[in-house]
This record gives C-alpha cells, sequence and structure tokens, in this order.
C-alpha cells in the first residue's frame, strides 16, 4: 500500500516556463552548425522564461541527439550538472518521453531547473529521407532494405495500407490532415511552408511517394533546434511567462511491439494503445476534456491511427471525423497541429509539438483553439517506444 | 533467376549479412541454399521470426531453425515511387509486400511481389516464394521473393 499522501505521479509537480526555437530552415539550409543550432534553441527558451542560462541543471533528449549535455553545460558554462538523460531509440517518438524524463529527474528531486531540447541538422550530418553509402547492413534492416523497404516512408507504408484495410479508411482522411497543417501554418510566419497554401486537388494531384501517401502525407526534413526549460511547481509561477504545467505523460508500446520485422502482434497500429491509457490515468482527464491536439506526422496514416487509439473517434469513424473543418482551429471540434506541425511549420522530430501546445496553453498560438485549457501531445506513431504527454493552465491543474 | 541482371531490383542496395554475433547466420545461409528456415521453439512449439537468442513464450534459450515451404498470403503492400537510394533512381516503381505464413504461427516477412509493378494488389491473396540469388555481390547474398499462386 502506499503512503497516504503519498502519489507516484507527474501531474501538476512541473511546468514549462520558457520555449524557444531558431529560424527553421529547409535541409541543408542551415547556415549554423548543429550544435550552434542547439545553442540558441536553448538561451532563446531561458530569455523567454526570464532564468539565466547559468541556473540549468540537466538536459534532456531522444532519438541519440548529437548535441550531448556535458558538452552543452560547459559550453553555457552552467553552475552543475545534476541529469542528462537520452530516451531509448523510437526516433521522433521520443518527443513526450523527452519531457517526461526530465520531468521525473525534477519530481524525484535530482535536479530542478532542465532543459529539454532536440537539435537536428539534416545538411551537416545526412537526411533521414535517403539510404546511400551503406554497402553491408545487419539487424532489422537487413530483413527490409535488399527489398527497397529503406527510408521511413518505406518502412510505415504497410502499417498504415493494413489499417486501411482494416477499419474502411479512405485517402481523403489522410488528406484532411494533411490539409489542417497546411490552413494552421498560413498564419504561423515561423512555419516553413507559411505563404504556400494547400488544397485538395494539389494534394491529389501529388505526386506518390509510397502507396498510400502522396507527397503531402509525409513530413517534411529540416535544420533548426527548439528547446523548453522546466521546473518544479513551486517555483513555476516566479518566471515571466503563464506557466503551462505537465498534467501528465506516458511512453512504451504494447505486447512485443518492438517484434522485427514488421512481426508485432498488433500490427496495424500506431503503439499507444496502452501508453494513451496510462496518460489519461495519470492526468485524470479523458479525450472529451482535450480542446487542441498536436499529433505527430511521420506520415498522416499514423496520425489517424493515433487519434483513434487516443480515443477521439473509433477506427470505423475516421471518415467521419476527419474532415478539416472538425480539424482547424478556432472552432473545430479537435483543432489539430496549430502550429503546421512536422508537415507545415516544421520537422523538429515533433519537438515544436510540444512548443506549440505550451503556447495553446498560454493563449499565445497563431491558430488558437476555443478550448486550450488541456492541450495534449502525441509523439511520432508507429514506433517504439512512442510518448505522449498532457500540458494545463493553472486552472486545468 | 539468380545471376545479376535477373534480380527484382537494380544492383547497388544494402547487402544483409548476420549480425556480428551470428543471430541471423542460419537463416541467411539457408537462402543461400534454397531453404526457408525460421526459429521454432522445441520446447513450447512456439515459431519465432525475426530470430532471438531466446524462445518469447517460454524463455528456452536457442530456438531450434526449422525448415519450412515458402507460401504464404499478403498480408500488407506497398507501391513505392519514390526512390530512397540511388540505385534506385530511374528504375520506376516497385511493390514490396508483407507477407504472413499461416503455417508457421502466422509469421511475417518482407519482400517484392514479383511480376508486373503496376499490378494490383490484393491483401490476402496466396503467394510462393522463390529465392534470388545475388552471386555477382560482394559479399553474396540472396533474398526470398514471392510471386501470386494461380
Amino acid at each position: 500500500m502506499p503512503r497516504p499522501g503519498y502519489e507516484r505521479t507527474l501531474r501538476g509537480r512541473v511546468a514549462v516556463i520558457g520555449i524557444g526555437e531558431t529560424e527553421y530552415y529547409r535541409h541543408g539550409a542551415s547556415p549554423d552548425p548543429e550544435f550552434k543550432l542547439a545553442l540558441k534553441a536553448i538561451l532563446s527558451a531561458c530569455a523567454d522564461a526570464g532564468i539565466d542560462p547559468r541556473e540549468i541543471d540537466g538536459f534532456s533528449s531522444y532519438s541519440d541527439d548529437r548535441s550531448e549535455a556535458s558538452r552543452l553545460a560547459a559550453a553555457l558554462g552552467t553552475r552543475q550538472l545534476r541529469t542528462a538523460t537520452m530516451q531509448w531509440g523510437g526516433g521522433g517518438g521520443g518527443c513526450c518521453a523527452a519531457v517526461a524524463n526530465a520531468a521525473a529527474s525534477i519530481v524525484a528531486g535530482l535536479a530542478d531547473c532542465v532543459v529539454v531540447f532536440r537539435s537536428l541538422a539534416q545538411g551537416q550530418y545526412g537526411r533521414f529521407g535517403q539510404t546511400d553509402g551503406i554497402n553491408t547492413i545487419s539487424g532489422e534492416r537487413a530483413y527490409l532494405m535488399p527489398y527497397g523497404v529503406l527510408a521511413p516512408p518505406q518502412r510505415f507504408a504497410m502499417r498504415v495500407q493494413r489499417y486501411m484495410h482494416e477499419h474502411g479508411v479512405r485517402q481523403e482522411a489522410m488528406r484532411a490532415i494533411a490539409l489542417a497543417s497546411y490552413h494552421h501554418a498560413q498564419a504561423n510566419p515561423r512555419a516553413a511552408m507559411h505563404g504556400k497554401p494547400l488544397d485538395p486537388g494539389k494534394y491529389d494531384a501529388s505526386r506518390w511517394i509510397v502507396e498510400p501517401f502522396h507527397l503531402y502525407d509525409c513530413c517534411m526534413e529540416n535544420d533548426g533546434a527548439a528547446a523548453l526549460v522546466l521546473v518544479s511547481e513551486e517555483r513555476a509561477q516566479e518566471f515571466r511567462q503563464k506557466p503551462a504545467y505537465l498534467l501528465g505523460a506516458a511512453i512504451g508500446s504494447g505486447h512485443r511491439a518492438g517484434a522485427i520485422p514488421h512481426n508485432s502482434p498488433d500490427y496495424a497500429s500506431a503503439s499507444f494503445e496502452t501508453v494513451a491509457r496510462d496518460l489519461y490515468r495519470m492526468a485524470r482527464v479523458g479525450p472529451a476534456d482535450i480542446g487542441v491536439v498536436q499529433s505527430y506526422e511521420n506520415f498522416t496514416g499514423g496520425v489517424v491511427m493515433a487519434l483513434a487509439e487516443h480515443g477521439f473517434f473509433k477506427p470505423e469513424d475516421a471518415n467521419d471525423f476527419l474532415t478539416v473543418e472538425n480539424l482547424t482551429a478556432p472552432s473545430g471540434r479537435l483543432p489539430l497541429n496549430t502550429s503546421g506541425g512536422n508537415l507545415a511549420e516544421c520537422y523538429m522530430h515533433g519537438f515544436e509539438l510540444v512548443l506549440e501546445a505550451v503556447r495553446q496553453v498560454r493563449g499565445t498560438s497563431t491558430s488558437q483553439a476555443k478550448r486550450s485549457d488541456v492541450a495534449l501531445v502525441i509523439g511520432g506513431p508507429m514506433v517504439t517506444p512512442a510518448s505522449n504527454l498532457l500540458l494545463g493552465s493553472e486552472a486545468a491543474r | 533467376m539468380s545471376t545479376f541482371g535477373s534480380t527484382y531490383l537494380p544492383a547497388g542496395l544494402p547487402i544483409p549479412v548476420s549480425e556480428p554475433d551470428g543471430l541471423s547466420a542460419p537463416y541467411w545461409e539457408g537462402l543461400r541454399q534454397n531453404r526457408l528456415l525460421v526459429q521454432r521453439c522445441c520446447h513450447c512449439r512456439t515459431w519465432q521470426f525475426g530470430p532471438e537468442w531466446i524462445c518469447h513464450h517460454c524463455h528456452a534459450f536457442d530456438p531450434e531453425w526449422t525448415e519450412i515451404e515458402p507460401r504464404g498470403r499478403i498480408f500488407s503492400w506497398e507501391r513505392v515511387w519514390h526512390p530512397s537510394h540511388a540505385a534506385l533512381k530511374q528504375h520506376g516503381p516497385y511493390i514490396a509486400v508483407l507477407v504472413e505464413l499461416p503455417q508457421a504461427g502466422h509469421i511475417r516477412m518482407v519482400g517484392n511481389l514479383l511480376g508486373d509493378p503496376r499490378q494490383e494488389v490484393r491483401i490476402g491473396a496466396s503467394v510462393a516464394g522463390t529465392f534470388e540469388h545475388h552471386d555477382n555481390a560482394h559479399p553474396t547474398f540472396s533474398l526470398l521473393q514471392w510471386s501470386l499462386q494461380r
């Protein structure tokens, strides 16, 4: 039995007090190297909060970010380093886990002020979407690459194809997700696709990358960095911005989701069945309480699955629910990816989605949702481990 | 089948090899000899693919390699248009399939569907496997490809 008054939870215990990002560039277009991008985003987040960067005592990231914690601490001259956490595997599936790991460090008393970030210069280090220069390959990719299943589009299309087959999901449902992201990007001057609107005709006429993904079903590839500053709830009110409290977070995947190659029992899934359940339990909310969602689009099909697994609709109702009207701010039923997301703001490996959820809670988004006291972020779908989180205002805490 | 020029995809894609610890070596060596080997636990009879050092069901180590007939049905598929590798530039579309093997515990394998790359593909269709040998590659290797069963 737990001790009275002792609850193992992150609910309301930490808050985001600052957010910052670099300019977002097309892949290869950043004038700065990756590590410098990381530093710029971190300083920008500290300036937003009004905190001295020397106070940072921890760093958290995911997907083997190359901007290593001790180098950051040395470069920034922080007084001491108390936590350095890296989420294992899952690529962009770790974008919320990195926040959860930082929050756990703070709640456990290991650190007081943790920066969570992602920096990515695909021009400097190579693109996710190209796979040249590999002679021999072993492990999971050995069963895939010789057959031309090389980069993420080919690695995920068969999952989505199977899901569409099992539940009768149509192309139009995926198209609505792309259109909503592009619609929101038109209001967002940070967005790489700002000033480049998308309409149904343009989507339909766009080339196939791999069926069932058109060009506009696939995320961009970009250079940039994004960061946030996390402190314990006791200190949340000391800084310049309205705090966004962490209501909950969850990490993982279901039974044998990591069975390679493509042998996970629940194949046609985004890996969120168990993770969504854990999140809602910790945050003590359900899908009906959520006013706005940022859901990682590696591919639109993954968003369909992820939203269904978070209980917003049954898979069989995806075609009815997923319309542009329902997915756009301010008054759609479920405003989605209100910054433009991975498709149209920037592929900051999903971390731009976390920053956008903070803006929604603050009330400063360029596409503000009517209900934004409780904001959901869903990390990269169809991977393991996946992760998600919920942010809320003081009122929602 | 077999020699350079008769393979489904052009030469130059990554070549599959076993891990340094040899975990999948029997699988790749089997394909070289026109044999499909997958793991089956000799204690609890659970099928397992890809290979692992332990049976995921009963935790017996070193599941036995068992030869099975390469036949199954299409569980999912994709038609790839965008070349994600220099070797595929100007190649045109190709089809990858995920094949389920009901006679081996419904394990699944990825391969290509031989024939017209623009053919309609039906989930559930029966397919049979053939061994595609890359004898001019360095190192040499073999793949398992799939064709619709008439």
